[in-house]
């Protein structure tokens, strides 16, 4: 597993920024999408389209510099809105074609017959493509893993760089939650034979590059609901244009198709109308960079919603062992003793715990690790699960010295046992660790001289506590003030739960949690309306990860998690779910940050055009003109320029995302209306009158 | 006392009386809407109409109650005016004609209370009585039934079910309009307004002329038609007949009747929803546009004088009443298209393009400021829903209002509300003023003829009532166009609003969290201004533009 926050993005596109290569190798494909079969779906864009149709109509009866000239910038307007969507799909086209190279013909090695410990399999040679789920494979280093399945014997190391871009190896073994292997990775070693659980077309890489090409995209729940708003709109201007030639007939100023048009195209949310296919695939690939595999969009719209996290201890919020935090000794030791016997004793201990008494020793006591010449006679007695402890034998002069570590019952019994007498101090002191959350290591200590009686005796305690990960505090800090409730899962007591839940900073634990206390859990949480996320690996947590609203599978899991939940986490970080929700709400801040743009235009083309339409025979009008625009044509001219040069100039932001840094609601709010709605009424004003100070030198435009 | 200061405190005094009945008011209608036990005459009236009272309707059976309930007193209506010369206390007067009979019913039926006839010539005391008055009860109980259910929807979880359009029609009649409509007429009465059976009674004058002295059961229609936001007059001019309407009491009075309920009609918002702040949002909402509006017609009145009319009297003074004046009539004119009230007190016509454009704009708004009886809730809900799902994707969550997702299903309904009124309002318009024989009726050339049809088609869409005055609508074109114009705008909107309201009812409400779009602070107040006004502004604005300001500004 990567580490994880310094896990390696390789998919990783180059910034936001709009690189004109891009945008020339995405031209063909947005021409393609001019087909009206294509455009109805974007009702906004296919007004723009009709209307753009029309207008080419008209010029051709009634040729002009005018007329050719709107009629040219509403077929770019088109263009430029299919170009955002072929460059935010062209970024998944990419990603697709290196993952198609992974996905050769591979010949599979088709066990019949096979049995758990059975050797009476027969081998033959089959095609990739032909195996069925169900059917066994066996893999041997140097060879392609056939397909996606289960590994049921052996253990081997694995390069997945193909789909998560980590050139580590990894180890998959039979059993236990690391067992899936994706087809198309590469065995380094050994051999294993794998259950096909997957049928050919339909494995993990051919849902990937489905994903990331975006084929089985479907507009999500709130892209539907934005639609319907923009629809409305559309028809509202499309009513407010139509009905306006009668008006302006009796007015006396009959008004060209041409211009028309352009008011129409101009009023309709033409901004968000062209960006809104684009921000949803640039959503689902900030994901996918991110090494996240969302199987929806609308996953990824859950995950923005999301009201609590269920996050698992070990792993997640603490690293993944118990670390040596002090040394307590009893009443008599000298505390730098008892730091030297607990190194002593762990020299040889490889265990995390033991070698983080060893840090700790070192850090805190400047005891530096000691060669083996150094230990006369030393001999270590490791630990097994009947002793429960560990320690060494050592030379002293005229004896020797024996020092244990463990379990605070077995030190003591030992202790007890070599004839001395621990105190009910040491009692009290495990007792406080414990309730503290920690875990108590007695330190014990037998010195033989001679014929004399054993000195035996208690000499201290090691305190070991799950280290909370580092910045983990900010993050439940962050997640608070984003409206998000997070919940620390764990097998311990709840004495330990509670003890770690308030050095994490989590809102709320749930102890001695069984996979059904989880799926309980979510449902309860569920009734009351929240929106539940949850990452997940093992088999038994596939039908929790079903059951939660956003369910991360990491891809070092089983393949029934991954099957289960809704995305899959490449990097198996399950950190990663609070980014997830930051994309989530990114996406659809970026929505409405742009609608709300796209709405607050419309002032300002108003105040280009109507006074451009009606000043001849109402003067008075011209007072409208607030820009002091050239003249009627330029005026138009501008507005639709502007209109269709604006799409542009924000695919950056639609691809990138609106700069999302986690507050509450109502600050996020004032700061997303101040930037697009008063930079949506401000910024046309500014950039029409540019326009037009360029335009009015403009033969046929003046 | 100065015109100005005068001006001033009668602003004053109204606001102060309207923030005084909010709350016991708003209090009474939540207590009448939100259930309890049933009168002994209100079982009565439910056994004889055969209506199971402790039934909950789901939205669909809510909304044919009360399509059901409005198309019988249509035909009612309407039938009751063909057939007035053979009915009692008719006064002598005729059968109304098929289209003003058919444009008449709707009108009443759906709260416009549009006359394209005139009070003293057309309806006799029993239509009065027993057919418009009536109307004026039911059909504002009607709106408030539908706010009722919307906020239903707001309040409910997990269930389809709305209300009982029975109970809502009957106790909203029985234990809030005619209580309130009785005690208003008793002080109508004491202030001056006339209340008789009496025919026109002729005089002969002091210089030897006849003249005709109208009367009828006056104060007991005005005190309803005020405060039910009907608005249809019992004499042609409305509330600046001295009958009506006698001194700058009355007028004060008929102004705050029209305002009282659409005012607390959001405490009993927040206090069905559980949070008296989120009514206090929507109430400072509606009076931040009133008073805006309020202060921009004065302020044209005063200080624009346009017409020569204007210029020889000094003030802007044609087409309003002397005993009003400039301050009273503006107030009143404001507070009329506003309400979806529609009564007048002073010819709106005769304004300055700017006070004439602003009552226009004013009925634009969608009478939600504080709007109808019922529709004003409504109506500014509708567009709080479509304010909290731009401003809630700006803070990155499915948006939720008051706990309940505005998704595809409620964005749906909430657009098409939206969409219905320019809708009609527009190609209404354009269709008359795409016929010769339509825009004749105009008596005006130029701007100022286009403003009246844009008038007439808005007020009623928005089910309005008022007219601009100058435009010949008594014809069979305008009556009937006018009168089906009404009916859509009317029950369209209702089953959109019901449709919203049951999709809400449904929901299992979201936990709120740090997260969520806060709805009851001065920002979403600011925010909900800023929609309401720049949707308006962006449908109208060509429209506008042809009208009040082409002949505004120069």
């Amino acid at each position: 597993m990567a580490a994880p926050e310094a896990g390696r993005r390789p998919h990783r596109a180059a910034g936001g920024l709009l690189n004109p290569r891009q945008l020339a190798r995405s031209f063909p494909d947005a021409l393609r999408k001019l087909d009206p079969r294509a455009m109805y779906r974007n009702p906004v864009m296919f007004v723009v389209e009709v209307g753009a149709v029309l207008t080419t109509l008209s010029a051709i009866r009634a040729p002009g510099v005018f007329p050719w000239v709107i009629t040219g910038w509403l077929w770019l307007t088109v263009v430029f809105a299919n170009l955002a969507e072929a460059v935010a799909e062209g970024r998944g086209k990419a990603q697709a074609a290196a993952l198609r190279r992974t996905k050769t013909t591979v010949t599979a090695r088709r066990l019949t017959g096979w049995r758990p410990g059975g050797a009476d399999a027969v081998e033959e040679e089959v095609p990739g493509t032909g195996l069925r789920p169900g059917d066994h494979v066996v893999v041997e280093a140097g060879q392609l893993i056939p397909g996606d399945g289960d590994v049921v014997e052996g253990i081997a190391s694995v390069d997945e760089s193909a789909i998560t871009g980590e050139s580590a190896p990894v180890i998959r073994e039979s059993g236990g939650d690391r067992s899936a292997v994706t087809g198309g990775t590469k065995v380094l070693s050994d051999r294993i034979v794998v259950r096909i659980t997957a049928r050919p077309g339909e494995t993990f890489i051919d849902r990937m590059i489905a994903l990331v090409e975006g084929a089985a995209r479907q507009k999500t729940p709130n892209e539907i609901a934005l639609n319907i708003l923009l629809a409305s709109l559309t028809i509202i201007f499309l009513i407010a244009v139509v009905t306006l030639q009668p008006f302006a007939v009796f007015a006396g100023a009959e008004q060209p198709l041409v211009v028309l048009v352009a008011l129409l195209v101009a009023l309709i949310p033409t901004t968000i109308g062209a960006l809104l296919p684009a921000i949803g695939i640039a959503g689902m690939d900030r994901l996918v960079q991110r090494n996240v595999l969302a199987m929806s969009g609308r996953a990824v719209e859950a995950a923005g919603d999301v009201n609590t996290l269920l996050l698992d201890k070990t792993g997640t919020i603490t690293l993944g062992n118990r670390q040596a935090a002090a040394f307590l000794p009893v009443p008599g030791v000298d505390v730098e003793d008892l730091a030297d016997a607990a190194h002593l004793s762990s020299l040889a201990d490889e265990t995390p715990e033991g070698r983080s008494i060893a840090v700790l020793a070192k850090q805190q006591y400047a005891l530096r690790a000691r060669g083996e010449g150094e230990l006369a006679g030393a001999a270590f007695v490791p630990f097994t699960a009947q002793s429960r402890m560990s320690g060494v034998d050592l030379d002293v002069p005229q004896g020797r010295r024996s020092l244990r570590k463990g379990a605070a019952t077995a030190v003591m019994r030992w202790v007890r046992d070599n004839g001395g007498h621990p105190t009910d101090d040491v009692g009290h002191v495990v007792d406080g660790i414990s309730a503290s959350g920690g875990t108590p290591l007695v330190v014990g200590q037998v010195t033989r001289r001679g014929a004399a009686p054993p000195d035996a005796r208690v000499l201290g305690v090691i305190h070991l506590k799950d280290v909370v990960k580092e910045g983990m505090r900010d993050r439940f800090g962050r997640l608070r003030r984003m409206g998000i409730r997070t919940i620390m899962i764990t097998g311990d007591n709840p004495l330990t739960a509670r003890a770690i839940a308030q050095e994490a900073g989590v809102d709320d634990f749930l102890a001695e949690a069984a996979p059904e206390d989880k799926m309980a859990l979510i449902r309860r949480e569920q009734e009351s309306g929240a929106l539940v996320a949850m990452t997940g690996d093992g088999t038994n947590d596939a039908p929790a990860l079903a059951q939660a609203d956003v369910g991360v599978a990491m891809n070092t899991g089983t393949s029934a998690a991954k099957e289960a939940g809704n995305m899959v986490d490449l990097d198996s970080n399950p950190t990663k779910l609070i980014e997830i929700v930051e994309i989530g709400k990114q996406l659809l801040i970026t929505r409405g940050a742009l609608t709300t743009f796209s709405i607050a235009n419309d002032v300002a083309k108003y105040f280009a055009i109507i006074p451009a339409m009606f000043a001849s025979v109402h003067p008075g009008l011209d007072r409208l003109n607030l820009m002091r625009l050239h003249s009627p044509t330029s005026a138009i001219t501008s507005a639709i320029v502007f209109n269709a040069l604006i799409i542009v100039a924000l695919i950056p932001l639609a691809l990138r995302g609106v700069r999302y840094r986690p507050s509450s609601a109502a600050e996020l709010l004032r700061r997303n209306i101040w930037r697009y709605g008063l930079g949506g009424l401000v910024l046309p004003f500014l950039g029409i009158k540019l326009l037009d100070l360029v335009l009015q030198f403009v033969p046929g435009l003046r | 006392m100065s015109d100005t200061a005068a001006g001033w405190l009668q602003a004053a005094v109204l606001v102060a009386a309207l923030a005084l009945s909010y709350r016991p008011l708003g209090d009474h209608l939540a207590r009448v809407l939100g259930g309890g036990p049933h009168w002994r005459v209100e079982r009565l009236l439910y056994r004889a109409a055969g209506v199971n009272e402790d039934t909950d309707q789901r939205w669909p059976v809510y909304l044919r109650s009360l399509l059901a309930f409005s198309a019988v007193s249509v035909l009612f209506l309407y039938a009751f005016l063909r057939l007035q010369d053979r009915l009692p206390l008719s006064l002598g007067r005729a059968a109304v004609p098929p289209d003003l009979a058919f444009n008449t019913a709707a009108s009443f039926a759906t709260n416009t209370d549009w006359q394209a006839y005139a009070g003293e010539t057309v309806p006799g005391h029993l239509v009065q009585m027993a057919g418009l008055a009536v109307q004026n009860f039911v059909s504002a109980a009607v709106g408030m039934a539908v706010a009722a259910a919307l906020i239903r929807g707001f309040t409910r979880k997990r269930t389809r079910c709305v209300g009982n359009f029975w109970t809502d029609l009957t106790r909203l009649v029985l234990r809030v309009l005619l209580p309130l409509a009785l005690l208003s007429a008793v002080v109508l009465v004491a202030a001056g307004v006339v209340q008789n059976l009496h025919g026109p009674l002729g005089i002969t004058t002091l210089a030897g002329g006849h003249q005709s002295l109208p009367g009828g059961p006056v104060a007991s229609q005005e005190a309803i038609k005020v405060l039910g936001t009907n608005g249809g007059g019992f004499f042609n001019a409305n509330s600046a007949h001295p009958f009506e309407n006698p001194s700058g009491l009355t007028n004060l009075i008929e102004i705050y009747l029209m305002l009282v309920i659409p005012v607390a009609l959001p405490r009993t918002f927040g206090a069905l929803a559980g949070d008296h702040r989120q009514g206090y949002v929507i109430v400072a909402v509606m009076a931040l546009l009133w008073a805006g509006s309020v202060a921009l017609t004065t302020a044209n009145e005063l200080h624009r004088v346009s017409s020569p009319a204007g210029h020889a009297a000094g003030a802007m003074l044609e087409g309003k009443e002397t005993r009003f004046g400039i301050w009273s009539s503006a107030l009143f004119a404001v507070s009329t298209t506003l309400t979806s009230c529609g009564a007048v007190n002073s010819a709106h016509d005769s304004y300055t393009p700017g006070g004439g454009g602003m009552t226009l704009f004013a009925m634009m708004l969608g009478e939600i400021a504080p709007g109808g009886a019922g529709s004003g809730l409504y109506g500014i809900l509708v567009l709080a829903v479509i304010t909290v799902f731009v401003a809630g994707l700006m803070v990155g969550r499915t948006p939720e209002y008051l706990g309940k997702k505005l998704r595809g299903q409620e964005m749906r309904y909430a657009s098409l509300y939206l969409l219905t009124t320019p809708a009609l309002v527009l190609t209404g318009t354009g269709l008359a003023m795409a016929f010769p024989g339509e825009r004749a009726a105009m008596r005006n050339p130029g701007p100022h003829g286009f403003s009246e049809v844009l008038y007439a088609l808005t007020s009623a869409a928005n089910n309005n009532g008022s007219a601009f005055a100058g435009l010949a609508a008594d014809t069979v074109w305008y009556n009937t166009v006018l009168g089906v114009v009404m009916l859509l705008g009317r029950f369209l909107p209702v089953v959109f609003v019901l449709a919203l309201a049951g999709s809400l009812a449904g929901q299992q409400p979201v936990p709120v969290t740090a997260g969520t779009l806060p709805t009851h602070r001065p920002q979403f107040a600011g925010l909900l201004t800023g929609v309401v006004l720049i949707v308006v502004a962006l449908t109208y604005f060509p429209a506008l533009a042809l009208g009040p300001l082409a002949e505004g500004l120069h």
